[in-house]
């Protein structure tokens, strides 16, 4: 520092130059405002305000229609008394329980298989991505036809690979199947988009790695568990955490082929709030089981945040 | 033990070939080095002896046995890669022993083997780190020091300095050296670089568009190149050219309207009907002297005057790039000398250590 650079440090009036500095602050202020005020509006109005007043719903009574009333902690308690929350509760947990590993093993499992130099590589993948894509009505369709219990292909062939009529599963009309063919089907319907995922996370892995593994004298396997897999962490990170979310929001596949049936067998969370929303109106309760919902799903990620934040800091 | 013999080994890639039957021995606990301009075959032919790229044709030989067809694990080998390859989510310590416990070593002979090589290397405080921790010339150490624990019978080297900065790199070029000299181990060596080459080599392998140009030892590289590729790649300043034609039966060499004297080692390896044949005349930059040195013949020197376009001081010396007889020239003289760009100066061609090659095979004559 020196004599010439020091600014005297008594304090003195704003000057012309201050204030239309701070004029031109205030300005760029407002432009940088305005820039963003139409997606925030939009966000208020449409998100942040329904989720707001579905927090507060969870403590009222309200059908749609007559005046909403306060009610404390009334559907709350009726959470433990309701025999379909609870079956869709657990429901949700076994789908995501089941769903999540599943899609993440098929789109692992395909990304690698699409990743090697083979036959009409670019072909296979468009077909495994091609359910992602394809109209969930039009294949669920499709699904249940394949499916159906008495005149699906599939069953067709059960049969004939001696399976007995009586042991043919029911698939969606059977109550133990029904879950499971919601499952089969939404781990077939995602695959595709997670194997994209991780062909990406595949392609970035340094392909000197595997040879200075080569060297070392790994196998295939070996290789996999502790090169590709390992450099992988990231990518099965996010995947793992869009993957729960999304299952514990399922409900177009549930509406679709099983409709929560039969019996409660497939009930899963969304799809009762659906129900007691629109079906029976009850929207205070709903917004509770909504409530549940958000918790779980905020609680089952900080976790997976917890886990995976060691493992990703290891990582270059 | 470890003598490794390439024959006629040949490399395509669809219709391309990239290395074309290349022969070569390389001797046990030999530092060779293979040196050539980028897409010369010298990386492919590497990446053949690791077992990294199939062999088209030809054989390898590794101590008696043909291992066109063996893994590279049981090639023992290993190998230290341009980018270091070092797997990102081990530590130091796990990179170093990742090979060891694939083949299921006991953990006491890891850990003996891991901090004996860490100690060598002076990187046995970075064994818990990750490699995104390290430098540039930390890596490398750690690149080394994964080979250097499998004890293999040869080393293969793909440009492992060429990530460093000039300082460094000059102090792992007398480390590598010292590590071979340590480990006695063959050492296949990649670069670009023909310094590394000159310093390091117990024999140097040049290569061009996948053949092998000439192997020998780098002095006599520098001494008797076999073509005027050879002549240019090694030694920098590279060597300058002159076209010349044949005169006075071989004794001379006509350059524009003057006649330059031809050592007797060149005018007898002329072959006869020489008269009048059109060659290239090379003189490295150091063969240029302001003034006559004590120990050459004056007659077998020649007066010629440089047009000095850039003055280079080296420090040690100076270089100087001009224009002589119409052709780009590099001299290298003391650096006392005061001549600087736009300037004309005088220079003394020794010619009795002139290289002469023919104009149209490129081949060199008396070597």
């Amino acid at each position: 520092m020196t004599e010439t650079t020091t600014q005297p440090a008594t304090a003195q009036p704003p000057t012309r130059v201050a204030v239309s500095r701070r004029w031109r602050k205030i300005g760029n202020l407002l432009t940088a405002y305005s820039f963003i005020a139409p997606n925030f509006i939009g966000f208020a109005v449409f998100t942040l305000g329904p989720i707001v007043f579905a927090f507060l719903l969870a403590f009222m009574h309200w059908d749609g229609n007559n005046p909403i009333e306060w009610a404390g902690l009334d559907n709350f308690f009726k959470l433990f008394r309701d025999r379909v929350f609870i079956a869709s509760f657990w429901n949700t947990i076994i789908y995501t329980g089941a769903t999540v590993p599943l899609t993440l093993v098929c789109a692992l499992g395909l990304a690698i298989l699409l990743n090697q130099q083979i036959f009409a590589r670019n072909f296979f993948r468009t077909i495994a991505f091609f359910p992602y894509v394809a109209s969930l009505i039009a294949v669920a369709v499709v699904w249940n036809m394949l499916f159906h219990p008495e005149f699906g292909p599939v069953n067709m062939v059960l049969y004939t690979l001696g399976v007995d009529p009586k042991d043919l599963p029911r698939w969606a009309a059977g109550k133990d199947w029904a879950m499971i063919t919601v499952i089969m089907f939404s781990v077939w319907k995602n695959m595709g988009y997670f194997m994209v995922i991780y062909l990406a996370g595949l392609q970035g892995i340094s392909a000197e790695l595997y040879e200075a593994a080569d060297i070392d004298g790994a196998t295939a396997w070996q290789k996999f568990w502790r090169i590709t897999l390992p450099q992988l962490g990231p990518t099965t990170f996010f995947v793992s955490v869009m993957l729960t979310i999304t299952s514990f929001k399922v409900f177009d596949q549930v509406f679709m082929i099983t409709q929560g049936g039969p019996g409660t067998s497939t009930m899963v969370l969304v799809y009762h709030i659906y129900n007691e929303a629109f079906v029976s109106w009850d929207l205070g309760y709903s917004s509770m089981v909504a409530l549940v919902l958000f918790f779980l799903v905020l609680g089952i990620t900080l976790i997976q945040f917890r886990l995976t934040r060691e493992n990703e800091e290891n990582l270059a | 033990m470890a003598g490794i013999s390439l024959r006629k080994l040949r490399k395509t890639f669809g219709t391309l070939t990239v290395v074309h039957d290349i022969d070569l021995e390389i001797a046990d606990k030999e530092f060779i080095i293979l040196v050539g301009p980028s897409g010369c075959g010298k990386s492919t032919t590497l990446r053949m002896i690791a077992g990294l790229e199939d062999i088209s044709s030809g054989d390898l030989v590794i101590g008696d046995t043909i291992v066109n067809d063996v893994p590279p694990k049981n090639r023992d080998i290993a190998m230290v890669f341009q980018n270091y390859a070092l797997y990102p989510h081990m530590t130091v310590y796990k990179n170093m022993a990742f090979g060891l416990e694939l083949r299921h070593s006991p953990r006491e002979i890891i850990d003996k083997k891991v901090n004996e090589a860490a100690e060598i290397l002076d990187i046995a405080h970075l064994l818990n780190r990750r490699p995104k921790a390290l430098s540039g010339g930390q890596r490398q150490r750690v690149a080394l020091g994964r080979a250097m624990v499998r004890s293999p019978a040869v080393f293969l080297l793909d440009e492992p300095l060429s990530n460093l900065d000039a300082k460094l790199r000059t102090a792992m070029r007398a480390e590598i050296t010292k590590l071979h000299r340590k480990l006695d181990a063959t050492f296949i060596y990649v670069t670009h670089d023909q310094v590394e080459a000159m310093t390091m080599a117990d024999r140097i392998v040049v290569m061009k568009d996948g053949h092998i140009h000439q192997v020998d030892t780098p002095q006599a590289l520098y001494d008797r190149p076999v073509n005027m590729f050879v002549a240019g790649f090694i030694g920098a300043p590279q060597m300058n050219f002159f076209p010349v034609a044949v005169a006075r039966g071989g004794t001379s060499v006509r350059f524009g309207d003057r006649e330059l004297p031809l050592p007797a080692r060149l005018s007898e390896a002329l072959p006869p009907g020489s008269a009048d044949r059109a060659c290239m005349l090379g003189l490295r930059p150091e063969h240029f002297h302001e003034r006559l040195p004590v120990d050459v013949d004056p007659a077998m020197t020649a007066e010629m005057d440089m047009e000095v376009e850039l003055a280079e001081p080296m420090g040690a010396e100076l270089h100087l790039n001009g224009v002589l007889g119409g052709e780009t020239v590099i001299a290298r003289v003391s650096p006392r000398c005061q001549a600087r760009a736009g300037d004309r100066i005088t220079l003394i061609a020794d010619l009795s250590s002139a290289h002469l090659f023919d104009k149209k095979t490129e081949a060199a004559f008396g070597n």
